[in-house]
């Protein structure tokens, strides 16, 4: 009954406070709601610090932190020399398989590097948008087999994260690894290779339906000769293989390469709907607003492709910030796993426990599924991976039992070997989660006496599906929110 | 006393009225068939999947990935099989694999995402549609409520062609590891919120299904390795149930060949042999060989003429196997049109997919295909 009347008096106070004492702060809910849609999720004391902003403010004091490099310092080897790919070949078994098994480490220990970052970044909107554009120029290291090319991929789209997004189309049909990917490297004259062509219209700029398979052939032509060295793995620019004769791109004919494509797509006022339409599904709902993604494109067209006016468009817009989209998204598993440790303030030392998790539950960074990235929204959750994520989650809370995680082994290392690297990962799970476990005492001093209804202002995006007891103390609390199906939005 | 049923099924299916009321009838005293579906994703070759070796125009259009005569598993004197699939060589002999060549549809769309779409939910190439094939198929026809599910999809991956609302589907790697973990399934009650309500639907499948799958049988088969070594596993221990379920998917990939493409594709069809060996064996154990079909498909084929880099680009349409003890083999379609490529350089169709859905929708489970596909399409004589 008390704690009826409590909530009674603290629901319009929530009401008031932003009419009467201060016209236009964001609050709590909605520091809340900012921080986890451009970040993975967030303490009870920065959503505070933010609380007090007016919405332009908290956007612009986002915008102005965002990074062009990672704050923590990558594994050694990205700094080694490239390894050819075509040592590969004069291999004997033995030393491929080795070979092997170090770019599975190297791969496992990038992976760890980055989900570091996204924990201790400065600027977790950085890393947010860095990977939204591994997942729209999506790239598998499967594939590549160089973590080295993927480092240099990843260091490019956190270069241009918020920065231009013609800059980075140019840079990324040049990327190796991209080149590598989509088979580029390969792509001559004689018989072109149609896979970037098309993708790079489809996928990256303009999306299906949006020009004809003959543009596609035609622009094929365009990028011959975009090339990798055999030697270094940096972009090369073969002459003999490129085709020097016209050709016609969406309406437009001359003696086109792969820049003058490129720019012939980005002319094309369809690519600023694309990419808007694809950050509305990001930001806001999995429902975009085709009045509201319009002008959002209009200003990201006049602002040249500069990504920072589009994310200002964006997040100071009444679409975001509308209750009815409060909630609307489902968290990524990445957003499941680094969310939950930033929000609880867990800290491990080793993070390739964390590593798998995500991968488990279908999201296994430097590694999508194929171009087209992760289909994300519902498709996140199917018996499979809502089990694993609720596991996941009986882990971290419960900090004991052995764990049974493995959902969707990731498929890497190579088919075939799957057996013994699985059981090896295994029991590093076992052994490694132990400092995943959430501290209880540590988490309720951290509130400073606040607890009550705030937990689940804190720990959910959408009210508690079912019931949950005012009473309990603010560690039982907190796992019977964690465990709540709404846990999984955000 | 099975060669008695399916005897009985074929007599069945050959009278006058097959279709109607005799063959619905035919299919309730008969145990309710599985299908079993493997999508080779990315896009499968299926020039050299299925080879026309003898023709001249193969070799042309092929020069340096084309499979070398000799090389070929031999079927019949125009066709094979790749090499990696000769363990599929003694299904052929027994009359139980069926090869249907150039299966498609018209005005084929060559992007994987739209393609597979079109795929998994049966939809003419314009044509967008929200819920699966087999969905919609269950919609109509649900599967016996003693059923675990209408539908599992084994790994990661879509539900593809059994996503929707209508449909008792669900997702797993492993039975036994799906069983430890519904206990973290609660009943949560009911929302507003799409993607919430979601989550509470998958939620109740789950429950559902965990009361009735079943998990450790004892296979004397030994399966191979790897990622899809381990689906043939989960699909065998799921037709191992008693309670049974009507469909099960898994997938194999990626096929998405554009460069060197040989070793690979060499590899995935040898898995996919490896895996349908073992498959049958198990099936065979649990007596359900007779009453399983095995059927490939995939959102396209792949060019006629290779690449320059050894592989080959996105094509249109391909062919595909089946098996099971009570299909009939044989070759089925057309032989790929080589000297009737389109204006893209790619092949005709033959036989519309949603012609070999029909085939499975009305002989495994007598469902009425025109209600779920939206138009009647020929079905194949395979089962």
């Amino acid at each position: 009954m008390l704690s009826d009347i409590m909530r009674f008096v603290f629901a319009v106070a929530t009401f008031l406070v932003p009419f009467a004492v201060e016209a236009a702060a964001i609050g709590y809910d909605g520091a809340r709601h900012l921080l986890n849609r451009t970040g993975f999720g967030a303490t009870d004391a920065e959503i505070t610090r933010y609380a007090t902003l007016e919405r332009e403010e908290a956007v612009d004091r986002l915008l102005e932190g965002t990074r062009t490099e990672a704050c923590v310092t990558p594994p050694e080897f990205v700094d080694a020399p490239f390894e050819p790919y075509y040592r590969l070949r004069n291999m004997t078994q033995e030393q491929r398989m080795a070979q092997q098994r170090q770019r599975a480490r190297e791969s496992f220990e990038l992976r760890a590097w980055w989900l570091r970052e996204m924990i201790e970044t400065s600027s977790p909107l950085t890393e947010r948008m860095t990977l939204f554009w591994h997942n729209h120029f999506a790239t598998s290291q499967q594939k590549v087999r160089s973590p080295q090319l993927m480092y240099r991929q990843n260091a490019l789209l956190r270069r241009e994260s918020a920065g231009n997004f013609a800059t980075l189309l140019h840079a990324i049909g040049k990327d190796p690894a991209m080149l590598v990917y989509l088979d580029n490297a390969q792509n001559r004259k004689q018989a072109p290779n149609e896979n970037f062509a098309r993708e790079v219209m489809e996928l990256f700029t303009l999306g299906e339906g949006h020009y004809s398979e003959h543009d596609i052939k035609e622009a094929a032509r365009a990028f011959t000769g975009w090339s990798i060295d055999r030697e270094t793995g940096e972009f090369t620019y073969r002459r003999v293989w490129h085709d020097y004769g016209e050709k016609t791109v969406l309406g437009r004919t001359g003696r086109m390469d792969g820049d003058d494509v490129i720019d012939t797509l980005l002319a094309r006022p369809q690519t600023a709907r694309f990419i808007a339409a694809k950050v509305w599904r990001e930001f806001v709902s999995p429902t975009p607003d085709a009045a509201e993604v319009s002008r959002w494109a209009e200003v990201f067209r006049e602002a040249r492709y500069e990504v920072k006016p589009l994310l200002r468009a964006v997040l100071t817009s009444d679409a975001f910030w509308s209750d009815a989209n409060r909630g609307a998204l489902v968290k990524s598993p990445v957003d499941l796993v680094v969310g939950t440790l930033r929000t609880f303030g867990i800290r491990p030392v080793d993070l390739r426990p964390a590593v798998f998790a995500c991968a488990a539950l279908g999201q296994n960074p430097f590694a999508p599924p194929n171009v087209k990235g992760w289909p994300g929204g519902d498709a996140w959750i199917d018996s499979a991976t809502l089990l694993g994520r609720r596991e996941f989650v009986d882990r971290v809370f419960r900090g004991s039992g052995p764990a049974t995680m493995v959902t969707a082994m990731p498929e890497e290392p190579k088919a075939g070997a799957q057996a013994g690297p699985g059981a090896q990962l295994r029991r590093m799970l076992e052994r490694g989660m132990a400092d995943y476990a959430f501290d209880g005492e540590r988490f309720t001093r951290s509130l400073g006496g606040r607890g009550g209804e705030r937990i689940e202002r804190l720990v959910l995006a959408y009210p508690a599906v079912g019931a949950q007891d005012d009473d309990a103390q603010v560690d039982d609390r907190v796992r019977a929110l964690v465990a709540d199906a709404s846990f999984q939005l955000k | 006393m099975t060669f008695a049923r399916r005897d009985f099924l074929r007599l069945a299916a050959l009278a006058p009225f097959a279709g109607s009321r005799a063959f619905a009838a035919a299919m309730e005293a008969a145990p309710r068939r599985l299908l079993i579906l493997v999508e080779l994703r990315g896009g499968n070759d299926g020039l050299n999947t299925v080879i026309p070796y003898a023709n001249p125009a193969y070799a042309s259009l092929r020069p340096r990935i084309g499979i070398a005569r000799d090389q070929v598993v031999k079927l019949t004197e125009t066709t094979g099989l790749h090499p990696s699939l000769e363990k599929l060589r003694a299904r052929w002999e027994a009359r139980e694999l069926a090869i249907v060549q150039g299966v498609g549809y018209p005005r084929p769309n060559l992007s994987h995402f739209r393609s597979i779409e079109i795929w998994d939910t049966a939809s003419s190439s314009d044509e967008y549609l929200d819920a699966g094939w087999l969905a919609r198929a269950f919609a109509v026809s649900p599967s016996p409520r003693t059923f675990a599910a209408d539908g599992v999809v084994v790994g990661a991956g879509s539900m593809g062609p059994l996503a929707g609302n209508s449909v008792r589907a669900i997702a797993l790697a492993n039975p036994a590891q799906f069983l430890r973990n519904a206990r973290f399934a609660r009943d949560q009650g009911e929302t507003r919120n799409p993607a919430l309500a979601h989550i509470l639907r998958v939620e109740g499948d789950v429950r559902a299904s965990a009361q009735k799958i079943t998990a450790g049988h004892k296979f004397e088969t030994t399966f191979p390795g790897g990622p899809f070594g381990n689906a043939v596993g989960t699909a065998a221990q799921l037709a191992a149930n008693e309670s049974g379920v009507s469909v099960v998917r898994l997938s194999l990939g990626s096929f998405d060949t554009h460069a060197n493409q040989q070793g690979t594709h060499a590899n995935l069809l040898r898995q996919l042999a490896e895996g349908i060996d073992a498959l049958r064996a198990a099936l065979v154990e649990t007596g359900r060989w007779n009453t399983t079909v095995i059927a490939t498909y995939a959102e396209f084929g792949r060019r006629a003429r290779e690449n320059q880099s050894g592989g080959t680009d996105h094509g249109t349409a391909s062919s595909h196997l089946v098996l099971g003890g009570g299909v009939k083999g044989g070759l089925y379609g057309a032989f790929p049109a080589l000297d009737r490529l389109d204006g893209e350089g790619n092949l005709p169709h033959a036989v519309d997919f949603r012609g070999y859905y029909a085939t499975f929708l009305e002989r495994c489970w007598g469902i009425d295909s025109k209600v779920v596909l939206g138009g009647r399409f020929d079905t194949l004589p395979i089962l």
